[in-house]
């Protein structure tokens, strides 16, 4: 059981996330805040909480492996890595720059900690199976987790790699979808639809977990049944808001996909952030 | 050289694939429900654990390969040629090129003498589209003797590759497979100083016939089997230019993008010689036999014979 303290040391650590995506995609003048915000309290605690690894030895074999397919939260993803140790926090301000690791996109080759290099959507998924066929080929217990857009499910790939994740029975395996229900163009129910999505996934013979994506302890709780789920693979499907945490991004959202915020902007967001609870700014 | 002789690369594919998975454990096989036409059903059989059948999915099943591979696996993903690069061409550059992954796309089924089946499954673009990806090794042997070598070789080099089998069944280049076969080494098959025909795959014999019938015309050939398309040989094709000082190539391939591509890219970077590219000229194939659609298409022994005519001609 995952005690009150560390829900409230997540939350503090997806706060700080938060503030790096602000400052990062603001130093880099580009990038994409709104899903890398959606996707933060999923992202703490995947790899404050629920990941085997070991920052120490990125490639410890047995580690669990963690894919993020909507490679354009790339942010957030460096965001997690920096506070977990695989490199110091002020590299992050490299982000996008000519030279850096902290590439625009996912580069698995540039940074120790990355699976897979992402960016094209909808590949994430194939290789997550990858891995878990690889860890059933080689008698090894950890857990591949892949993190994809709602939007990026219009790819027909991820339909194909959902059949061989429930076709080869992948228990091993967790999908999470970050549903912040904005793709670029507009609200995903008008651009195109994936209505009935939970039942979509059920269809394809997945288990399916629905929780609100802001609500830490919830997020842990459905991670923790999915890795008990056996005989196929889980889906949580995860309720976020595009942009959360930071208000003009929350009541804009498809402003702040793919748009860095200002100067003005990122103080006010810094400031918005250090002011919610129980949060202490160091 | 032995002519009588007839073998599919395909099938020797799926022999060594079988031997090598034997010796190897890291060895996993893919393939999008083609397994009986590219013969990766051969290794399924004995190694069923090993072997995952993606279904009629060539993009999950390249990016699942990319997983594999990061795993420690030497990954060997079989379909036709036409989807192994067209169909998944975007999950080959991000999953297995861009993050060079130990993944081997071996595909069946290049080019004109598919066939029957038509223009849709004869893959003339998919060593330009291959050719053009950062740390790619495209290689197209020319014999069955030549396809066991490429396996045995692609398995043991670590990173990403696109490997071009034929289905139809064409005569042997070599005698065996102890000729000193090795990764982006051309090998000079013919000497000669009057011109030097360089082809890959099965248009190696077409290249050799048409060299001995011109050297009854007094015109002496050097052929040079260029099996591996990139890394490209490079410093063999200068010195080929600069000695015999006219250049042919021939690939059963469009001339845009191949090998034609790669060699004149070359040659007029480095030894500007007078060049003739043999290969399909920018149109889509049909139905029809091998031959008959080699013959229709220009990637013939005599195609070969008046192109060289053509460039000796423009010799200074």
């Amino acid at each position: 059981m995952v005690t009150n303290e560390k829900i409230a040391e997540l939350k503090v650590i997806a706060n700080k996330l938060r503030q790096h995506i602000v400052a990062m995609t603001c130093a880099a003048g580009s990038g994409h805040p709104g899903g890398s915000l959606s996707a933060a309290d999923i992202v703490a605690a995947l790899y404050f909480y629920q990941l085997k690894i070991k920052s120490a030895e990125p490639n410890w074999p047995d580690r669990d492996r963690f894919v993020m397919s909507k490679g354009h939260a790339a942010p957030v993803l460096y965001a997690a890595l920096a506070e977990a140790g695989f490199f110091p926090v002020t590299y992050l301000k490299t982000l996008r720059k000519l030279g850096s690791s902290l590439q625009g996109h996912i580069d698995m080759l540039s940074l120790p900690g990355i699976e897979m290099s992402t960016g094209s959507l909808g590949q994430g998924l194939s290789a997550a199976n990858g891995m878990a066929l690889a860890a059933r080929l080689d008698k090894k217990d950890y857990h591949v987790y892949c993190l994809m857009g709602d939007g990026e499910c219009q790819e027909g790939q991820i339909w194909e790699a959902a059949m061989t994740s429930s076709h080869y029975k992948l228990d091993n395996l967790t999908a999470i979808i970050d549903h912040n229900k904005h793709q670029i163009d507009g609200k995903i129910e008008d651009i195109k639809n994936l209505a009935p999505f939970a039942d979509k996934w059920a269809a394809f013979g997945w288990h399916i977990i629905s929780c609100d994506g802001h609500e830490m302890k919830a997020i842990i709780e459905a991670l923790g049944k999915a890795v008990q789920t056996k005989g196929k693979p889980t889906v949580i499907i995860v309720d976020t808001i595009k942009g959360k945490g930071v208000s003009f991004m929350e009541a804009k959202p498809l402003d702040y996909h793919g748009k860095a915020p200002t100067r003005e902007e990122e103080q006010k967001a810094l400031q918005e952030l250090c002011q919610l609870e129980g949060f202490n700014n160091e | 050289m032995s002519e009588q002789k007839l073998v599919a690369t395909r099938d020797v594919y799926g022999q060594t694939l079988l031997e090598i998975g034997r010796e190897n454990q890291a060895i996993v096989v893919l393939d999008a429900d083609l397994s009986v036409s590219t013969k990766t059903a051969l290794f399924g059989k004995e190694f069923p654990k090993r072997f995952f059948n993606m279904g009629i999915a060539e993009q999950d099943m390249i990016s699942t390969a990319a997983g594999l591979a990061t795993c420690g696996k030497i990954v060997f993903a079989s379909t036709f040629a036409v989807f192994g690069s067209g169909r998944a061409w975007d999950q080959v550059r991000m999953s297995v090129a861009y993050t060079r992954q130990n993944v081997k796309i071996v595909v069946t089924h290049g080019g004109l003498t598919t066939g029957e089946d038509g223009a849709s499954h004869q893959a003339n673009e998919d060593l330009a589209i291959m050719r053009a990806l950062p740390n790619m090794t495209v290689i197209v042997p020319a014999d069955g003797y030549e396809a066991a070598n490429v396996i045995r070789a692609a398995a043991k080099m670590h990173g990403p590759a696109y490997i071009r089998m034929s289905r139809a069944k064409t005569p042997l280049v070599y005698e065996n497979e102890y000729y000193g076969y090795e990764i982006g080494k051309g090998i000079v098959l013919r000497d000669g100083n009057d011109a030097t025909i360089f082809a890959c795959g099965i248009m190696v014999n077409a290249a050799l016939a048409a060299a001995e019938e011109l050297h009854r015309k007094g015109i002496n050939c050097r052929v040079v089997n260029i099996h591996t398309i990139k890394p490209l040989d490079k410093q063999l094709v200068i010195k080929c230019a600069e000695e015999t000082g006219a250049v042919v190539t021939a690939e059963e391939h469009s001339i845009i993008g191949g090998l034609g591509s790669a060699i004149a890219e070359i040659t007029s970077e480095n030894y500007a010689v007078p060049l003739a590219r043999i290969g399909v000229r920018d149109t889509f194939g049909e139905s029809g036999s091998p031959d008959e659609l080699l013959i229709k298409y220009g990637l013939t022994k005599d195609d070969i014979i008046q192109a060289v005519k053509a460039v000796v001609k423009r010799k200074k």
